[in-house]
């Protein structure tokens, strides 16, 4: 078998046995780079001579005994809202253009100490706001499946990377639904974890309590196995959550036999592609053949999900994004009068259109007289949306849904309607506002050809549940191939 | 409530707490599509959420106190290094005092 067709966790595997060294994998990383990301364009980053002094310390790591952990040795993506040290940290935007942080994001260190190698710096919509990674300052990325098509957002990069074959697993970020959504239309699989599972230190914030980093990979069990070693404790994050339960591929088996799977009903109504629908029910059928039961029911509050998901992004990005002034970071603007002119022109320059808008909406739903009628409201629909999801979750073990209302659209057609573009995270964001884990696994494809995402949505702290779920379903469902193998590549 | 209007007064506020300087034309549209975006959230008042409490945090979990030790290492030229302006081991700024 083509070393480049197995999963993050055989990689290692045959790293381990000495069937492959790291340098080999890193090859099929960078050379399937070379051969893709002209058009793809997954990667902000890659800096071979960086990469390849690591692949001297991760053999070296690997042979004595230090880098004993399932992952070592495989070459890793991570999204450019996640801290590097020494290694440029862009956000995808001209405002950090230049900024190389001086310290590892948790996550990041805690790849490195399971003896992973990044491979690169991947592209995202403008500090992860879009749905298309079509915001980013560096150009867009394109959908492997069909280049015409955009790879979703924001973690479009990461999920583009797996997909093209240029790395065996990538980190993302999902705050309304960025893993899961491009997940889903780049045909591979990705995970949001109980908020609080992954430190968030050093995660550039887009929205504070809604931000997670997590997992994309090839299969169900890679994306195990990387959570496994992203999470954990960490008191540089103080929304951490101590847990214990983190050895998340111990639940990966093939057993649904009782499972009880709950669907909302709102979500196959109106604004769902018939495809996606087919896609969702032959999947739902498949798993009620295999023993789990299977209902739908009224979750409740759907509709108001979204807008409710926007004032608390937005109001919270326009905080967080307070920090961009043209003093610590790269941008400044070059011509102003003043301290408060500096401000105004180097954000207005900095910025780009959607990441302006929302903290424009932020700021007009924090401030003074409004307040209330914002912000303070929409919190109060998180507590009732909170609560659905309790109710749903006293009577399943998860809840079953797709990852987006369609396969990716056609690129350039999404950012004129920016209204409409955010309804396609009506079945994600819910999870977000809520705390929950989800996943999104490949489970078919539409009339052409694209790939459609099924998500297992789990109450918080039951990512067990949902992988076991996930992984059964994924073994029912057979072999979905990456992108790459399609194009014959 | 009535419906919100997004006018120049508004917007002009907006931009002084957004900290962003904003062209004519910028401006003209940025107000549309908050007009857009303020009339598809009031949806929200079509329920009612008297009683209920807001949710800032999924979990109940309170403060998160530390000693004030410090625990980081002296990265002030690594960090001075991203900054578009510095003097004498400090961020440079315009002059803010007359």
């Amino acid at each position: 078998m083509d070393l480049k067709d197995l999963s993050a966790l055989n990689l290692a595997r045959a790293i381990k046995r000495g069937e492959a060294g790291v340098k080999d994998a890193v090859k099929i990383s960078l050379e399937q780079i070379k051969k893709a990301d002209g058009t793809v364009h997954a990667f902000l980053e890659t800096d071979e001579k960086k990469i390849y002094d690591r692949v001297k310390e991760v053999e070296a790591g690997i042979r004595s005994g230090k880098y004993t952990g399932p992952l070592a040795g495989v070459p890793v993506a991570v999204k450019d809202n996640i801290c590097t040290a020494g290694r440029k940290t862009t956000c995808a935007s001209r405002i950090l253009e230049n900024f190389v942080p001086t310290y590892d994001a948790e996550a990041v260190k805690k790849l490195e100490q399971a003896g992973m190698v990044i491979i690169g710096k991947t592209n995202m919509d403008e500090f992860a706001m879009g749905s298309t990674t079509e915001t980013s300052a560096f150009g867009i990325t394109r959908n492997p499946w069909n280049t015409n098509k955009v790879p979703g957002g924001s973690s479009g990069g990461s999920c583009a990377a797996v997909a093209a074959g240029e790395a065996f697993a990538a980190l993302g970020s999902d705050t309304g639904g960025s893993i899961r959504q491009p997940s889903s239309y780049c045909g591979v699989t990705g995970m949001k974890p109980t908020y609080g599972t992954v430190s968030r230190y050093g995660l550039i914030a887009y929205a504070s309590s809604l931000d997670q980093i997590g997992p994309v990979g090839k299969n169900v069990e890679d994306c195990a196995a990387l959570l496994e070693v992203i999470a954990g404790y960490d008191p540089k994050d103080s929304t951490s959550v101590q847990r214990k339960d983190l050895n998340f591929t111990d639940a990966l088996k093939k057993d649904l036999r009782g499972v009880k799977i709950g669907i909302p009903k709102e979500y196959l109504s109106e604004g769902l592609d018939e495809d996606v629908k087919k896609a969702l029910v032959d999947a739902v059928q498949l798993m009620s053949q295999n023993g789990a039961i299977v209902e739908f029911f009224s979750l409740g509050l759907v509709d108001y999900v979204i807008p409710a998901y926007y004032i608390i992004a937005s109001a919270e990005a326009s905080s967080n994004l307070a920090r961009f002034d043209g003093v610590k970071y790269g941008f400044r603007s070059k011509e102003f009068e003043g301290l408060h002119d500096m401000y105004k022109k180097t954000r207005a320059e900095g910025f780009g259109e959607e990441v302006k808008r929302r903290i424009l909406l932020g700021s007009f739903v924090l401030s003074s007289g409004y307040y209330d009628a914002y912000y303070l409201k929409a919190l109060k629909v998180k507590a009732m949306i909170k609560k659905a999801f309790d109710d749903a979750f006293v009577k399943y073990d998860m809840i079953l849904a797709p990852a987006a209302p369609s396969t990716a659209p056609e690129v350039g057609s999404s950012l004129q309607d920016p209204l409409k573009m955010y309804l396609s995270d009506v079945y994600t964001a819910g999870v977000n506002l809520a705390g929950l884990p989800a996943i999104s696994v490949p489970c078919g494809k539409d009339r052409n050809g694209m790939p459609i995402g099924l998500q297992f949505i789990g109450d918080c702290f039951q990512e067990k549940k949902i992988l076991q779920a996930s992984y059964a379903y994924e073994q029912i469902r057979g072999e979905f191939p990456m992108a790459y193998k399609k194009e014959g590549k | 409530m009535a419906k919100q209007i997004i006018d120049d007064a508004v917007m002009e506020n907006v931009e002084i707490l957004a900290k962003l300087a904003l062209t004519e034309e910028e401006r003209e549209k940025a107000k549309e599509k908050m007009q857009e975006m303020l009339d598809y959230v009031d949806k929200l008042n079509e329920l009612d959420t008297e009683g209920i409490e807001p949710l800032a945090h999924t979990f109940s979990v309170g403060n998160v106190f530390r000693e004030d030790v410090v625990t980081n290492n002296d990265d002030r030229d690594a960090m001075l290094a991203n900054a578009p302006g510095c003097k004498e081991g400090q961020y440079q700024v315009p002059k803010t005092v007359q």
